[in-house]
């Protein structure tokens, strides 16, 4: 228990002091209850837990200033997930296990013309026809054919690609991350296997916790940057989450094992056996961050693809054009970025890690949309179907005190196994339409999974990360149509 | 059931169980396409055979699995059925050579569930308890 005494900074930032092999202190942002979840999983003696993790995270070479995590951890592989590590470019490590199977899973957001009385006229229908034409759940394929060799285009290009194919708008790029392309892609790299496994899931949601909503914002708490990002309360809003689909877990499946051999090979002391990982400027370690941005575009072209095609359940249903439907921003969540940052009081290159967690700078980066510069681009979490998702946005103090990183979601709290004992897949359908909720599953098992209750309260996260000031909330939102894999 | 399936706060952990550790891994097998599908509704008709390889017997098992997967994706069958063979090479690394028996996926007939992504060295264990052989790990969902 001693090994993992936490020390309280405030009510909102927590310490686990530099101890044993650590390189540098971690930090965890997270409200008493939080924290309480966490070392209940220590004292328990799980075989997974977020802290031990974290610690290990805080033991790899080359690691600067501290380990993060962000009020939504929960164990995950080798890195805690809402993990955040950066990384000396010549001595530090790239981490498969800070990156993740779902390379650049991610959350786009649209903003339509439409208030929550117009969706809510015709509910059904648009939740019948997203249904549709929405591909998602276990076997679902694409509307994009494409040849291997086309394959590598989309690594290349990104959301780019599916531009190219007539897919959305000009302007959709520029409220991309990374412009909708990230540069330093080698296709070779990224293994025949994977790309045979993507070429029919192009344009595909996946299953899981992943989804597609309709939302309307229900409150505004930062008019400045309501304002910037032009959202205004009872306006109808699409969210996309999804990621880069089975290339990037074919990119990870593969590296896993060259990763682990790269460990060896370096004498890097793995405690985890997941946190696999090879020096950032080893070949091994280059190989692999060149694949993780290829699965990086290969996400950005995904989600322009279903943005895309839910454009066009909109125009079906309200008669909208595409170009009244317009990019609010597209922000990942499973990725490692060369970043500039300060590091003890030096501005520098370091590798960042964020795993289930994302960017989230403050006012004045370059990398921000113009618009958005003045207060911070926006961040999306991600709530369950039947709470609250938020809006918010990067502050100055998440860019001092964590590499200008966010929250992402919930955070489960309980098990799969658990959550399909305890909750129905129908039952809960038809108590979320009692609440103005409309859900169209593929799966009733894997709605019952997701069910909101087997979730960390959402509310309670997004208080800890603004009331830590790293994040700072700007709207909250409520779903009208939840689309499920 | 030679399977179980291991809670895991966001996804799940598989363990297969068997007189011999092939048995052991073919029911892994079972545990991890159990998660997607209803298994008893998946008819063994068609063969996919599958070769891996790796380092450790651990590694060898994480291979096997996310062939699997990958066999999943690349011809759209689910599968319900399995044999593994395993072998030491002389050099120390191990080899696996293995049958699959399944059907193409049908949504609906199969009460699909959530996909797996991948198979992870997470929770990983190989080990032997009495006389009976156990694989286990976290599967990313």
């Amino acid at each position: 228990m001693s090994e993992f005494e936490l020390k309280r900074i405030s009510d909102y930032v927590w310490e686990l002091p530099k101890r044993d092999e650590m390189r540098v202190p971690a930090r965890i942002y997270g409200d008493r209850r939080i924290i309480d979840h966490l070392l209940g999983d220590i004292r328990k003696g799980k075989e997974w837990n977020a802290l031990e993790q974290l610690k290990n995270v805080a033991s790899l070479p080359g690691i600067v200033k501290v380990a993060l995590a962000l009020p939504d951890v929960h164990p995950g592989y080798g890195f805690p997930i809402g993990g955040v590590a950066a990384f000396d470019l010549e001595e530090g490590v790239v981490a498969m296990g800070g990156v993740g199977f779902d390379i650049n899973c991610g959350v786009r957001t649209l903003k339509t013309p439409l208030t929550r009385q117009d969706v809510l006229a015709r509910q059904e229908e648009l939740a019948e026809r997203l249904f549709r034409d929405i591909p998602a759940g276990l076997g679902s394929e694409g509307d994009i054919k494409l040849t291997l060799k086309e394959i590598d285009q989309v690594l290349l290009k990104g959301a780019k690609f599916a531009l190219e194919r007539g897919y959305g708008l000009p302007e959709d790029l520029e409220f991309t991350e990374e412009r909708g392309c990230i540069e330093g892609c080698i296709p070779a790299n990224v293994s025949q296997r994977a790309k045979e496994r993507q070429f029919r899931q192009i344009g595909t949601l996946g299953s899981g916790n992943h989804y597609l909503e309709v939302q309307y914002v229900e409150e505004i708490y930062d008019e400045e940057a309501a304002k910037a990002y032009g959202l205004e309360k009872d306006q109808v809003l699409i969210a996309i989450h999804c990621g880069s689909r089975a290339l990037g877990h074919q990119i990870g499946q593969d590296y896993l094992q060259e990763l682990e051999r790269a460990s060896k090979k370096y004498g890097i002391p793995i405690r985890e056996r997941e946190l696999v990982c090879a020096p950032i400027r080893s070949p091994e370690g280059e190989r692999y961050l060149s694949a993780v941005n290829c699965g990086i575009n290969c996400a950005l072209a995904n989600r322009q693809t279903l943005a895309h095609l839910a454009r066009k359940s909109f125009a079906a249903v309200f008669g909208l054009r595409p170009e009244e439907i317009q990019m609010l921003y597209d922000v990942g969540h499973n990725t490692a970025k060369i970043e500039v940052h300060e590091v003890d009081g030096q501005r520098k290159q370091v590798l960042v890690h964020r795993k289930g967690s994302t960017r989230a700078f403050g006012p004045g980066r370059e990398e921000s949309p113009p618009p958005y510069r003045a207060v911070g681009h926006p961040i999306f979490i991600g709530g369950t179907m039947g709470t609250w998702s938020y809006i918010m946005r990067g502050t100055e103090k998440g860019m001092r005190e964590a590499f200008g990183s966010g929250i992402h979601g919930a955070g489960r709290e309980m098990s799969r196994q658990k959550a399909k004992k305890q909750f129905r897949g129908e039952q809960l359908r038809e108590e979320l339409k009692q609440q103005g909720i409309l859900v169209r599953g593929h799966s009733m098992a894997g709605l019952a999974e997701e069910a909101p209750g087997a979730y960390k309260d959402i509310e309670m996260v997004a208080e800890a990360a603004h009331n830590s000031g790293i994040n700072q909330k700007v709207a909250r939102l409520r779903p009208l149509v939840v689309i499920k894999g | 059931m030679p399977y179980e399936i291991l809670d895991h706060e966001a996804d799940a952990g598989i363990r297969g169980i068997g007189c011999t550790l092939e048995e052991a891994f073919a029911e892994a097998a079972r545990a991890m396409f159990a998660l997607q599908v209803e298994l008893e509704r998946v008819e063994p008709k068609e063969e996919v055979r599958v070769k891996c390889q790796a380092d450790t017997l651990e590694g060898l098992f994480v291979a096997w699995l996310g062939e699997l997967l990958f066999q999943r994706d690349l011809t759209g069958l689910v599968f319900s059925r399995f044999e593994v063979e395993l072998n030491q090479q002389e050099g120390g690394s191990y080899r696996l050579s293995g049958r699959a028996w399944g059907e193409p996926l049908d949504p609906e007939r199969h009460r699909a569930k959530v996909e797996v992504k991948a198979a992870t060295y997470s929770g990983l264990k190989i080990g032997k308890t009495d006389d009976r052989y156990y694989a286990q790990c976290v599967v990313d969902l």
